[in-house]
């Protein structure tokens, strides 16, 4: 009898802890809702920022996110396909691979204020590209490419090796059996991975403060030319992403409203974050169903 | 040539694709190995210069307790004593990780033994949610919510260990629990099906076997919590209070390794002795995280013998 | 993986023609001090307003990275707080220093504290740690939580120049920015920091010094006792859209107009001089 009871207390307190940390996600949730939904109107999501003035907006900054995120992602996702490829299914040397994967393991474990710092030398300064869009996605990749390569291998090895086999007693080389059996086969897992790790480089401020820079050139959303500053496609401009607005206003602002615009864009900021993840689940779902004939 | 021999002999397209493939896989892990090579050597060279050029000694990086590296000792030596950066991170790292794995372990227990169901549905995207939120946020709500209740309950300005130490816990909750959950669904199932036929409650199931039988796992889903928290750096610069100092209790302001360095990276000229100071802590963080990645790879290293 | 690849060659391809185009267009980029960076910014747009071609691009970072970046020719424009001679590492015969205005440091209190005035002494007592409760100098009986700017920043490396004239401080909490200062000192019960001015707002009370309140004409007179030059350093041989727009910030119009507005004192209202040393001496009538 006392098994019994015990296994019940306990069954209470995990369901409890659990309940616990519900509570806190909503707590946080309500707190961000609460502090950010009162500010939150269209002039504040497409306006362009103000410096000293109350009633700036953050349009500029939320395309910024996004485009940034886009080119960052566009960059890392194939080199990280690539390696989690290689480490899970070329190599031969397990050694190698476990050394491989350890030196990425520690790249991810930096603080972004080094990885910002590395990005800024390099990036910034040595190659010549100066506070942009550019710097920023490349900085962004050291960051995010342990997390994305992390993941995917994860993925990839989650496929049974019946599959491996049974592509390459059909005549498939290795290559094709990766690329038309095992990928399609964990793609759901690939971009659950990928929608965590796009979560954090959108919240990312620190690497991008000295990369992507701080400020943010206004845009004018009628003009296509990559060339011109103004153009929302230019990726040698300056950006000064979410994130690092609201670092920005809190820390060196001189807007009067700094608590406001801060509370709205962290906001805008979790919820985007949350269409990202809603989003991502259904493609996958649907991607799957696609891809495996299902 | 017979054609059909010429076919054979050629190498078909299936092989050259399959070439080029590797090619390119084996090209993008260059690329990577290439990138850690260059921030570890860059680090490195960086981060010794205090101690090489400068002449800092090693002993009081590791001891002494007054970090001001534009003045000197009566040695002429730079005065680099970390010890209140290096405990300031222990203290927050090992206490964050102590009370974030009850609750950690209480979640995937849950999502994998007792209610999958509405585990996936619930707890799953409350996990990715709390990934999701920026760390800056998280500052902010610490900075508004968490330092004033400190400050009520104990007293002083409210920054330091403690506040810091709950911004870190919810921080690093999601990244334990959901590698928590993989180390238990890795469990076989008749291990549980063997247990609940033997006449083992549930609890006494979880408690017992799968608990004992995911134990490396879910060790190295605990060290990866705490370099996660050994390397935040936002979140905990805003509630700690930042003063260099040996904290005298949980609520007194105290400093870690990650917030000294974001700090006054900006304030200092590169190649200058207090930038050299700075590089010196990133190579500390470096090889902390080089530690704790050992040390995973050993504990998963025992996982697979059992 | 093999659409992937083309998108990516047709990126490069786009970053290479922007990368050759970017060097026709007249971008100027300043770096460095936050404290100047409101004012860089305001002078930017309208710098932009009237010569659209131009683009002003500007950054933080602290003066540490704009002297450091301006002396290796990577940016145009290194804002900074202090004298380039004040910070280590620094060739100043690379650099030329041009003082646009002038920025007075103002001691913030918590609400809370009654105190709104104090003696240079009583506040460099505080800052060293001598008097470490707000009863000693008539107050309620609250401690002091001393709050600093982080080690080397231009406000710091100010208030430590004119206030405690060399002695050590206490050490004590310190913040990376002047927002950061602002919101703790406004939460804290019993806390005393000090903001350049353009930061301060009402939410955290302002002392005056020896009696005397913080103002444009204060300053200029060298009454209130805290205050430094803002300097934009550029190369010896800056390029043209460099020169024009540190002329821009030192034109009457800019100086009376916004400077003043954002609480900065224009370069010429001032009647006393400052050097590297914080030595402080009375302008001559025709110098």
């Amino acid at each position: 009898m006392k098994a019994k009871k015990i296994d019940r207390l306990m069954t209470g307190v995990i369901y409890l802890m659990s309940a616990i940390i519900v509570a806190i996600l909503i707590a946080l949730l309500i707190y961000i809702f609460g502090a950010g939904l009162p500010h939150i109107n269209w002039h504040f999501l497409t306006g362009a920022a103000q410096s000293f003035r109350a009633g700036g907006g953050i349009g500029t900054q939320l395309f910024n996110s996004l485009y940034l995120l886009i080119l960052s992602m566009l960059v890392s996702i194939p080199l990280a396909i690539g390696i989690a490829i290689y480490l899970s299914e070329y190599t031969v040397n397990q050694k190698l691979t476990n050394l491989i994967s350890s030196a990425i393991e520690v790249l991810s474990s930096l603080p972004s204020i080094v990885v910002g710092l590395f990005g800024f030398l390099i990036f910034v300064v040595h190659f010549h590209f100066s506070f942009s869009i550019l710097s920023g996605a490349l900085t962004l990749t050291i960051f995010n490419l342990p997390l994305l390569v992390r993941s995917i291998t994860d993925a990839l090895q989650t496929v049974s090796l019946n599959q491996r086999e049974a592509g390459l007693a059909l005549g498939l080389s290795r290559w094709e059996t990766v690329i038309h059996v095992i990928i399609p086969e964990c793609l759901p897992a690939i971009i659950t991975g990928i929608i965590l790790a796009a979560g954090r480089v959108f919240g990312e401020a620190a690497a991008l403060i000295y990369t992507a820079g701080q400020s943010a050139p206004p845009l004018d959303f009628t003009n296509w030319n990559v060339l011109s500053l103004s153009s929302p496609l230019n990726f040698m401009r300056p950006a000064e992403t979410l994130a690092v607005h609201i670092w920005k206003v809190n820390s060196e602002g001189l807007i009067p409203d700094a608590s406001a615009v801060s509370a709205g864009s962290s906001l805008v900021l979790v919820i985007v974050v949350l269409l990202f993840n809603l989003a991502a689940r259904y493609l996958g779902g649907k991607l799957y169903k696609h891809l495996t004939g299902e | 040539m017979d054609p059909i021999a010429k076919s054979l002999k050629e190498r078909s397209l299936s092989a050259k694709i399959e070439t080029r493939g590797r090619l390119i896989t084996q090209l993008c892990t260059l690329v990577i190995i290439l990138l850690v090579l260059a921030i570890f050597g860059f680090v490195a060279t960086k981060g010794v210069a205090i101690f090489i050029q400068d002449h800092g000694s090693l002993v009081d990086f590791f001891t002494k307790t007054s970090w001001s590296p534009e003045q000197t000792d009566i040695h002429h030596r730079p005065l680099i004593g970390a010890l209140p950066m290096i405990f300031g991170s222990f203290a927050v790292t090992l206490l964050a990780v102590l009370l974030a794995t009850p609750f950690a372990l209480a979640a995937a227990i849950f999502m994998s033994e007792i209610s999958p169901r509405q585990g996936n549905k619930i707890l799953q995207p409350v996990i990715e949610l709390l990934v999701g939120i920026p760390s800056v946020v998280y500052g902010f709500i610490g900075l508004a919510v968490i330092v004033p209740a400190v400050q009520k309950v104990l007293g002083g300005s409210g920054f330091g260990i403690l506040a810091g130490t709950l911004v870190l816990l919810v921080m690093i909750l999601p990244t334990i629990t959901s590698m928590a959950v993989d180390a238990l669904k890795a469990v076989p199932r008749y291990y549980r099906e063997a247990s609940l036929a033997l006449g083992a409650t549930r609890w006494q199931t979880i408690y017992r076997v799968v608990l004992r039988a995911a134990a490396p796992g879910l060790m190295t889903a605990i060290i990866f919590g705490m370099s996660r928290a050994f390397g935040e750096a936002l979140a905990v610069q805003m509630v700690i209070g930042n003063a260099t100092l040996m904290p005298s209790n949980l609520a007194s302001p105290a400093t870690t390794l990650t917030s000294v360095l974001t700090m006054n990276m900006g304030n200092t000229v590169m190649g200058t002795t207090a930038n050299n100071a700075l590089w010196s802590l990133a190579l500390l963080l470096l090889l902390m995280s080089l530690v704790f990645n050992i040390v995973i790879k050993y504990l998963a290293k025992r996982g697979e013998l059992h | 993986m093999k659409r992937y690849f083309k998108i990516l060659l047709v990126v490069i391809f786009f970053w290479s023609l922007t990368a050759c185009s970017q060097t026709h267009q007249q971008t100027v980029t300043a770096v460095g001090s936050s404290a100047l960076q409101p004012l860089v910014e305001a002078a930017g747009e309208k710098f932009t307003e009237q010569n659209p071609q131009a683009y002003i691009n500007v950054q933080g970072g602290g003066s540490g990275t704009g002297l450091s970046q301006v002396q290796q020719g990577a940016v145009q424009i290194g804002n900074s707080d202090v004298f380039a001679e004040q910070k280590k590492g620094i060739r100043t015969q690379e650099i030329s220093d041009n003082r646009v205005c002038v920025v007075a440091v103002v001691p913030i209190v918590n609400h809370k504290v009654p105190i709104r005035n104090l003696t240079l002494t009583q506040l460099q007592a505080i800052f060293m740690g001598k008097i470490s409760n707000w009863q000693e100098l008539g107050g309620p009986n609250l401690p002091i939580t001393i709050v600093n700017r982080a080690q080397g920043s231009g406000t710091r490396t100010i208030f430590e120049q004119q206030v405690m004239h060399g002695r050590p401080t206490k050490k004590s909490s310190e913040q990376d920015s002047s927002g950061m200062v602002r919101q703790i000192v406004k939460n804290t019960p019993g806390a005393i920091s000090y903001l350049a001015w353009p930061y301060l707002t009402k939410e955290t009370p302002a002392l005056k010094i020896n009696g005397v309140q913080v103002s444009i004409n204060n300053v200029a007179n060298n009454r209130w006792p805290i205050w430094s030059y803002e300097h934009m350093y550029t190369k010896r041989q800056p390029t043209a859209a460099t020169k024009r727009l540190v002329n821009y910030v030192l034109s009457d119009q800019f100086q009376k107009h916004e400077v003043r507005q954002m609480r900065y004192i224009p370069i010429k209202a001032m009647h006393y001089q400052q050097d590297s040393h914080g030595k402080v001496t009375k302008i001559k009538a025709g110098e």
